[in-house]
């Protein structure tokens, strides 16, 4: 059985024309779902709509 | 005069200065330690033995013709394997990069440090794209514990701690993405320091995380990391991170008293995830400077999600037509994280900058009312090599990635830290000396004063 995660490792794997062979599969598998984790940690933080993004950071 | 192993850069510039020592002697001095130990070591993946010896013998020949020599003259010193060398392929402790042309220019760095006099004896180790904690390296092999052989040597400036812990050369330089200077300088017992985000140029060095990366010197003396460090400040217009402030000298200022500074131990998630010579080592440094305050950092874990997918996500974009066209030119762990990476949704990373923007100004309030806060390096001494879990807190959880959950969420918004050495019993362990932005001053001072006090140093290497 598929598991939950497959389905969209093979659609984005597709549409980045990234590579993902079945060998892989499990430890990108792993390593994706604890980055979702963690970006869900940070998902659920609220935020005021007004916060910048630091994506050129300042010190 | 011969040089001793241990011998400190400022000892050796001190004496090749004043004609006791030539520089040639105290480069055959490192060249020789090299070629006895790094057998073991594993530290170098290049020595640059002529270069070295053709810089040597001009400074000795300015010192015969009476011209003034920099603060580090003769002071022998390596590089992890992402500056860019003249002459060598920039790998990155990858095997796709072997492929580039050689650098056609020393990395902005190496320029300074050789200014001052140093001179570059090779490149050292490192994880593959500087994506690690551990110091392995599938291509290269590990870089190993100059303490005991057959651990960490911590990464991914594995080479980098590997090389100074064991005396090898006083000073080395590398990057710290992550904690990539602080954990190797911790597991190895030395001092680091990874200065403020855009404080040292990044110029011709190969990146990883642009809105994380960071250079910064490892030595064997606090006096010796403001030596190099101190060398190497200024703007660079080829990196546009680097800061336009002006030189911050940092030596002249290391003798002054610590007693005026608010010094605080830094709580919650500081605290947690920690075996007990995390727990003693903080201890020590804090009962010595008589430290009882402890100040929460809010939401200190989040901030190390945050960085781990700003991490992964950004690693992942560098990395994208080489994961397409040589997937099996990787170390399988390093791919298999960044394609993990690039499937992350974008709304996730946007969420991780704006929680940064956040988390900056909680700090800032924070160094409103203390000037430095201490925090372990590493929850633990060096793992042995090839180790994949440890029970932290009663929970089995993976050794890679979680060596560095302490200095994620510091380098996250880009403080200034040195970390300093513990000389624990059997292996030493390191604690962060976190500074307000640009304070790296601040820093250095506390590391000073408790080396002074014989609390930190750098253990002689046990295991060579």
């Amino acid at each position: 059985m598929a598991e939950p995660l497959d389905n969209y490792i093979d659609a984005v794997s597709k549409a980045l024309a990234l590579p993902v062979e079945e060998a892989w599969r499990p430890a990108v598998r792993a390593n994706l779902e604890v980055s979702l984790r963690l970006g869900r940690m940070v998902d659920v933080f609220a935020l005021p709509d007004e916060t910048e993004p630091a994506p050129i950071f300042t010190a | 005069m011969t040089t001793k192993p241990e011998m400190t850069a400022a000892g050796i510039a001190s004496a090749v200065a004043g004609g006791k020592m030539s520089a040639l002697d105290a480069t055959e001095a490192a060249l020789a330690r090299v070629k006895q130990h790094d057998g073991v070591l594993n530290s170098f993946t290049d020595v640059t033995a002529d270069r070295a010896r053709a810089k040597a013998r001009a400074i000795d020949a300015d010192i015969a013709a009476g011209k003034k020599v920099g603060p580090l003259a003769g002071v022998p010193f390596a590089v992890k394997n992402l500056f860019d060398v003249a002459g060598l392929p920039t790998r990155a402790g990858s095997k796709i990069n072997r492929d580039l042309a050689p650098a056609k220019r020393d990395a902005t760095l190496i320029e300074r440090m050789e200014a001052a006099g140093a001179v570059l004896v090779g490149a050292l180790n490192m994880g593959e794209y500087a994506y690690d904690f551990t110091g392995e390296n599938v291509h290269d092999g590990p870089s190993r514990n100059p303490h005991d052989t057959t651990r960490m040597s911590g990464g991914s400036s594995g080479g980098s701690g590997s090389a100074v812990g064991g005396a090898l050369v006083p000073i080395a330089l590398g990057s710290d993405t992550n904690g990539s200077i602080r954990v190797p300088s911790s597991f190895c017992g030395i001092f680091g320091l990874k200065p403020t985000y855009g404080r040292l140029s990044r110029a011709r060095s190969f990146p990883f995380v642009a809105s994380l990366d960071h250079l910064g010197p490892f030595a064997r003396s606090v006096t010796d990391l403001a030596l190099a460090y101190d060398a190497m400040q200024g703007p660079d217009a080829d990196d546009c991170a680097c800061t336009t402030r002006g030189l911050e000298p940092t030596l002249p200022l290391l003798a002054n008293r610590v007693s005026d500074l608010r010094i605080a131990i830094a709580g919650g998630h500081f605290q947690k995830n920690v075996f007990p010579e995390a727990v003693e080592a903080v201890s020590r440094v804090a009962k010595a400077l008589g430290v009882t305050k402890v100040v929460d950092v809010p939401e200190a874990a989040r901030a190390r999600a945050a960085a781990y997918v700003i991490t992964t996500t950004e690693g992942a974009s560098l990395h994208l037509d080489r994961l397409r066209k040589r997937p099996n030119d990787f170390d399988p762990a390093v791919r298999d994280r960044l394609i993990a990476g690039a499937m992350v949704p974008a709304s996730l990373v946007d969420r991780a900058q704006k929680f940064r923007h956040w988390y900056r100004a909680q700090l800032a309030e924070i160094f409103r009312s203390v000037d430095v806060l201490i925090a372990p390096a590493t929850p633990c001494t060096a793992p042995k090599l090839g180790q994949v879990n440890f029970n932290l807190d009663g929970v089995e959880l993976p050794v890679r990635a979680n060596i560095g959950i302490h200095t994620q969420p510091i380098s996250f918004i880009g403080l200034p830290v040195v970390a300093v050495p513990v000389p624990l019993e059997p292996l030493p362990i390191g604690v962060q000396i976190i500074a307000a932005p640009w304070r790296e001053d601040i820093a250095l001072r506390v590391a000073h004063v408790l080396e002074k006090m014989g609390v930190v140093s750098a253990p002689s290497p046990r295991g060579i």
